[in-house]
């Protein structure tokens, strides 16, 4: 079941569970939840589930753990002189830092043995292939844990915020349980923190009339994105993405565009589908996109895209590490020689290393995942380095940075430089992105993207006609979006005959146009893989 | 109060930092104007001001870096 958008789960899972969860009693839902997250994650990963269930019963044990040593802290510093106040802290902290180090350490352990040791094993063998080495590591076949990229992180999150004391430990196990494993985000995210979904998972709030109905549009939204663009796209991505040469940048350019409108919509889309699910037991799970490609620049980029991922980068990679006492130090230190600006960028760029480090690894091991990062790095960095010059050039020819045709040139280079990022991204292998990148830049051709030849690759004249008017309908909305006009409220306001007809139209729409049956091979959700 | 926007405004003129509240969600204060924010203002009013501070309740008015930086002061 790990297509959120295949029948299987939104008519006859996603229902069941509404229909059992409103007729239990109010105190016993929660219990429905876990189990239906239970059923879900097994459904999938199997006996893996043993791995979910460890995360859980963990964090509630380091959890309150933290908790026993902050009370002996606490204990201690009621009986004892304020001058030796500073120093019982000073030590039950570096206690705490060794409890949260060992958490993290269990737990990213998991991540990195399901996730890299083929990786790991890989590179092992060819460097002993290059040192003329007749030996080579056996590499496991390992299957991974469904969502334990994503459910990692939240554990992590949750042991940090207790130690930090801005989330009390959970006693109750079955909460944390649930928090892990909440089926709408187990596969995809959100990557939520415990302190947003504490009181809506445990409250067992009835469905009324106005979360199935809002939850159910934000579904039918994301299963058009997903079904009838992203699934419709596959075929045209995976076939240009697998040619043997390049000899068309044109071509390259046309499945780079495609991959890059595929991800989103596939991405987007489920999150949707994620987000209307919980929104049915009232329970709100964070968004993970703000309409990320009208973004100016590539750091405005990632603060629409994929959200939750970058939060929690900036919450536990980036301030931890730039504000760590040797980086403050620094930084007071070249703030004196080299102003405001440049005083603080080497402890941000460190900082920031690590983040996209982290970022591109977290995507999946392969050296294509590690170059994405880099390469995001680079531009923000760039962008760091150049804000005060670029300020001067707006300030020297009076050209205003809000004005539309500027913020237009800003949007559509941002655009390209994720396009190109996302090429990387999608290519099996980093020599295959090159030849690729290659072709994209010497042997350009535009014709070719208005000749037929582009109905070559698997998808037909009115595949691209759905998919641009799809497109369009996607685009309104966003701009709508961006203009904060809330769509949904609007819409409950008109006639409810009118209402009725737009979501037949749109439910025959995605019935009519979904890319599935015959033709077509289901596509799991792309964010799945990471 | 006083100090707080003479080191806001040395550190990023042009914003009216007596009635702005959206200092980070409207992209005012970036992230490395915000180390150099945590440094100055540790330095000036001798507090420490742990991670788990810096979130955009804190950090997106004035009045709400005061506060901040009152209650800070209290506990150490």
């Amino acid at each position: 079941m790990v297509n959120y958008c295949n029948t299987l789960y939104f008519l006859i899972f996603l229902p069941i569970v509404i229909l059992i969860y409103n007729i239990t009693p109010k105190k016993h839902r929660p219990k429905i939840l876990l189990l239906a997250s239970y059923i879900f994650f097994f459904s999938i990963s199997g006996k893996l589930i043993i791995f979910l269930i460890f995360s859980s019963l963990s964090i509630h044990h380091f959890g309150l753990w933290l908790e026993s040593i902050k009370s002996e802290r606490d204990e201690i510093l009621k009986n004892v002189q304020k001058e030796d106040k500073k120093e019982i802290k000073i030590t039950y902290k570096k206690k705490e830092k060794r409890i949260i180090i060992l958490a993290i350490l269990i737990h990213l352990g998991l991540l990195v043995f399901f996730k890299y040791t083929k990786f790991f094993g890989i590179n092992i063998n060819n460097l002993l292939a290059q040192l003329k080495v007749n030996y080579q590591i056996p590499l496991p076949k390992l299957l991974i844990p469904i969502g334990i990229s994503f459910y990692t992180l939240e554990a992590i999150s949750y042991i940090i915020d207790v130690a930090r004391e801005k989330i009390k430990p959970e006693k109750n196990l079955m909460s944390l349980a649930l928090y892990l494993s909440f089926f709408p985000k187990t596969v995809e995210g959100p990557i939520s923190r415990y302190e947003d979904l504490k009181e809506s998972l445990n409250a067992g709030e009835k469905t009324t009339y106005k979360s199935l109905c809002f939850g159910a549009q934000r579904i039918l939204y994301g299963l058009i994105k997903k079904v009838v663009v992203a699934d419709r796209l596959n075929i045209l991505v995976k076939s240009i993405f697998s040619m043997s040469e390049f000899s068309n940048g044109g071509i390259v350019a046309l499945g780079t565009i495609a991959y890059t409108i595929q991800l989103y919509m596939d991405f987007s889309g489920t999150m949707d589908v994620v987000i209307g699910s919980a929104e049915i037991f009232n329970i709100r799970l964070k968004e993970n996109f703000r309409q990320p490609f009208f973004s100016k620049s590539i750091s405005e980029f990632w603060s629409r895209w994929h959200i939750t991922l970058g939060t929690w980068f900036k919450d536990y990679i980036f301030y931890p590490v730039s504000l760590s006492k040797p980086m403050k130090k620094l930084t007071t230190i070249l703030r004196r020689h080299l102003g405001n600006h440049f005083g603080p960028l080497i402890a941000g760029s460190v900082a920031l290393f690590l983040v996209w480090l982290a970022n591109g690894l977290w995507h999946g091991a392969a050296w294509t995942f590690v170059f994405f990062g880099m390469y995001h790095f680079f531009f923000i960095i760039i962008a760091n380095i150049t804000e005060p010059l670029v300020n001067k050039f707006y300030c020297v020819t009076h050209i205003n940075r809000e004005n539309i045709i500027v913020k237009t040139i800003r949007i559509i280079k941002t655009t390209i430089i994720v396009l190109i990022g996302e090429l990387f991204f999608r290519a099996d292998r980093f020599k295959t992105a090159l030849a690729m990148f290659n072709a994209l830049i010497t042997k350009f051709d535009f014709r070719v993207i208005m000749s037929k030849d582009i109905f070559n690759f698997g998808i037909d004249k009115l595949d691209f006609i759905i998919v641009i008017i799809t497109l369009v309908f996607v685009f309104v909305i966003s701009i709508l979006k961006e203009k904060n006009i809330n769509i949904r409220k609007i819409l409950s306001t008109w006639q409810k005959p009118l209402r009725w007809l737009i979501f037949y139209i749109l439910i025959f729409y995605l019935i009519i146009f979904g890319a599935y049956g015959m033709n077509y091979t289901p596509v799991d959700p792309m964010y799945a893989n990471f | 109060m006083e100090k707080l926007i003479n080191i806001l405004e040395s550190l990023n003129p042009g914003v009216d930092y007596q009635n702005v509240t959206t200092l980070i969600d409207e992209h005012y204060l970036d992230s490395l104007t915000i180390l150099s924010l945590v440094a100055e203002i540790e330095d000036e009013f001798d507090i420490t001001i742990p991670t788990v501070e810096i979130i955009p309740d804190n950090f997106n008015s004035a009045s709400a870096l005061h506060k901040m930086i009152e209650r800070l002061s209290e506990e150490d």
